[in-house]
């Protein structure tokens, strides 16, 4: 009798399992569609595109249409808009990686004056997003000359209260006697910042620089107002400059092979910061 | 190597009072335990003398030198921490190295010192080890390295042992002392194990409530306790204490034979104690006894068996007897008797007469 009742236990476990992959696979699929008709629309020519139905397999025009965007473009060649928002976007990552280690530092590690205050100004800023903000932005921007510049779209994005208190949450559960430890090691502050404190966050920074990244490449109100040049156009809102205005005919597989383009270098980075911090909580400390 | 000096060492927090003056002269390669309750400023005392906490007042000297304002670098000193404080993302040989390196010591020296003590320490096989990687006793001795390696004038010891089993808990604490001794260290050590305390110390400082209530050694301290406190505190289980309404039979023989004319001349006072270990009485036949007891319970511990009793004024009381004597059941009345010159009496403050 009890191995009866094991064996159906198992024979619905099964079931189960194999009814959640379907789920999950048709998930997958639902959501990959609509990027797989772009993939497709960027291998077909033109014509193919406007005359329906739509193609569903890819077509033979992949080396030709990709050539296109990445060297000539519409506007600007995409292979110079992939660069804008490369250094757009690690300039934002890693300044706001920077940046809010060491305000977070400051905040937990040392007792000056004027410290609580600090704290909450900085909390204060978690309640002004970009969007509401961006007009006396946009006006401080342009009177130091920066528009059209890669300053001029880094520096406004590059203060983060949210990284700040993710470290300084971070922080404040490495032990005390760890601080202790290295003050009579003889390290200075700053030793122990980056000997010690930095090294330990470094999962936490991977993390962090997944997320930040990917927010940084993604802007496009930002650089939409202070790039007026197209050669300082970044690529997300690039593809939106390439739609044409008035009775032009839009060049879809352009477009298309444009926007497969933009959505690479995140999955590089996604795939292979996920790599390092698996690796990270695998061999995680404590 | 060194001397250490403490001259009305005080701390308060703020307006709470942790320290109210500690003085105590410390001779080189001395060994001494700061043992009291969790609570009573042991930790804070020892961190003061570390530079990890500022001295409110007093002062603290090693080697002659005034050392109050000196970052814990310069003090020459090397700490052990209750949870190892091991960076977790070195390995051991780095862990070890690090305050060699932050002092710009040449390579090979660093190597050099740093195998010394992990033969020392039998870490060898465990040099390229992270701390996770190790288990407690081996933490426990990364942390020792760690505070070798840098040859200090003084080592001081947090409650080193207190995260361990208890039978790695007494190897370790050989391991300490034997360490101690070879190297010649002066060292400074707080636990709240007596035990430790007892077995480790050539002096030891009994502190209650940020007060050093006793200074010395071990064996002293158990046979002459000063206050109420430290003999309560030292020796397991705990001095019975009760007041002179509590001996109620042969009483001018017990109070005239066991006192000193100076403890009798207290003892009619009120708020007087009567101390007496476990271990000083004896069961004995009720017409012989001072004191008479309804026990309780008894434990049989195999080589010694405690019974726990009541007084007839109800203070609680035990006594500590061979295992192989018969064992009392509960609900029988008991009398028993102290030894010779075994008592002692505390005054209305608590301070021993
Ligand atoms: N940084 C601090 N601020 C305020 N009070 C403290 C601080 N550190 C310790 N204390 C207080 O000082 C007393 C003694 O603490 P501590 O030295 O850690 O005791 P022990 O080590 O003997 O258990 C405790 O009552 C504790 O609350
Ligand atoms: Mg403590």
């Amino acid at each position: 009798m009890p191995r009866a009742n094991e064996s159906g236990m198992v024979r619905k476990r099964g079931v189960g399992y194999w009814l959640t992959h379907l789920g999950l696979i048709i998930g997958v699929l639902f959501i990959f569609f609509p990027i797989w008709l772009a993939f497709v629309a960027s291998t077909v020519s033109q014509q193919e595109i406007v005359r329906p139905p739509m193609p569903l397999w890819p077509g033979d025009q992949f080396i030709e249409n990709y050539t296109a965007a990445l060297f000539s473009g519409v506007n600007v060649p995409v292979a110079k808009m992939l660069l804008n928002s490369l250094i757009m976007a690690l300039g934002i990552a890693l300044g706001k990686i920077v940046i809010s280690l060491l305000s977070a530092f400051a905040i937990v590690y040392f007792n000056f004056p004027g410290r609580r205050f600090f704290f909450w100004m900085i909390f204060l800023t978690l309640m002004l997003p970009v969007e509401v903000r961006i007009v006396p932005t946009f006006q401080v921007i342009a009177n130091f000359g920066m528009l059209n510049s890669y300053s001029g779209l880094i520096f406004p994005l590059i203060a983060s209260a949210t990284a700040t208190f993710l470290f300084r949450q971070y922080f404040m559960t490495v032990p005390d006697e760890l601080a202790e430890a290295a003050r009579v090691d003889g390290a200075r502050p700053m030793q122990f910042f980056w000997h010690i404190l930095l090294p330990m966050s470094r999962t936490n920074i991977a993390a962090l620089f997944v997320i930040l990244f990917i927010y940084g490449w993604n802007q496009y109100l930002w650089p939409l107002l202070i790039t007026t040049d197209p050669e300082m156009n970044t690529i997300v809102m690039g593809i939106r400059q390439m739609f044409p205005s008035g009775d032009d005919v839009a060049d879809w597989p352009v477009i298309m092979a444009t926007s497969i383009l933009a959505m690479i270098p995140p999955i590089i980075v996604v795939i292979s910061m996920q790599k390092l911090f698996i690796r990270g909580l695998v061999d995680s400390e404590k | 190597m060194a001397t250490l000096k403490l001259d009305g060492l005080k701390k308060s927090f703020g307006d709470t009072k942790v320290i109210h003056g500690i003085d105590i002269d410390i001779a080189e390669g001395e060994f001494i335990v700061i043992v009291g309750p969790s609570g009573c400023g042991k930790s804070t005392l020892l961190r003061m003398v570390a530079g990890l906490e500022t001295v409110t007042s007093g002062e603290i000297q090693i080697n002659g030198v005034r050392v109050n304002d000196l970052e814990p670098m310069d003090r020459n000193i090397a700490m052990v921490f209750q949870n190892y404080a091991l960076y977790p993302h070195m390995n051991v040989f780095d862990n070890m190295a690090y305050g060699l390196k932050i002092a710009k010591t040449p390579k090979p020296e660093i190597a050099e010192r740093v195998q010394t003590a992990a033969k020392l320490l039998q870490l060898e096989d465990f040099l390229q080890r992270r701390p996770r990687e190790l288990s407690g006793g081996q933490r426990q001795r990364v942390a020792m390295g760690r505070a070798i390696v840098r040859r200090p004038a003084v080592f001081l010891f947090d409650e080193p042992l207190s995260n361990l089993d208890a039978k790695l808990r007494v190897q370790m604490r050989l391991e300490i002392r034997e360490l101690q001794r070879s190297l010649g260290v002066t060292a400074l050590y707080v636990t709240h194990d007596q035990v430790e305390a007892m077995t480790l110390a050539d002096r030891m400082i009994v502190m209650n409530d940020g007060v050093a209530d006793q200074i010395g050694a071990p064996l002293d301290v158990y046979k002459n306790p000063a206050t109420t406190f430290v003999a309560g505190f030292i020796g397991s289980p705990a001095t019975n204490f009760f007041g002179t309404d509590e001996v109620t039979v042969n009483r001018n023989k017990a109070l005239m034979s066991a006192f000193s004319d100076a403890e009798r001349a207290v003892l009619e006072k009120p708020a007087t104690m009567i101390g007496v270990r476990p271990e000083h009485l004896q069961v004995c036949e009720p017409h012989d006894a001072y004191l008479t007891l309804s026990v309780n319970y008894s434990e049989a511990l195999g080589a010694e068996t405690l019974i726990h009793g009541k007084l007839p004024m109800g203070t609680a009381i035990t006594i500590r007897q061979n295992g192989h004597l018969p064992l009392p059941e509960g609900g029988q009345e008991l009398g028993a008797v102290w030894s010779e010159n075994s008592v002692m009496v505390f005054d209305q403050n608590g301070k021993r007469v």
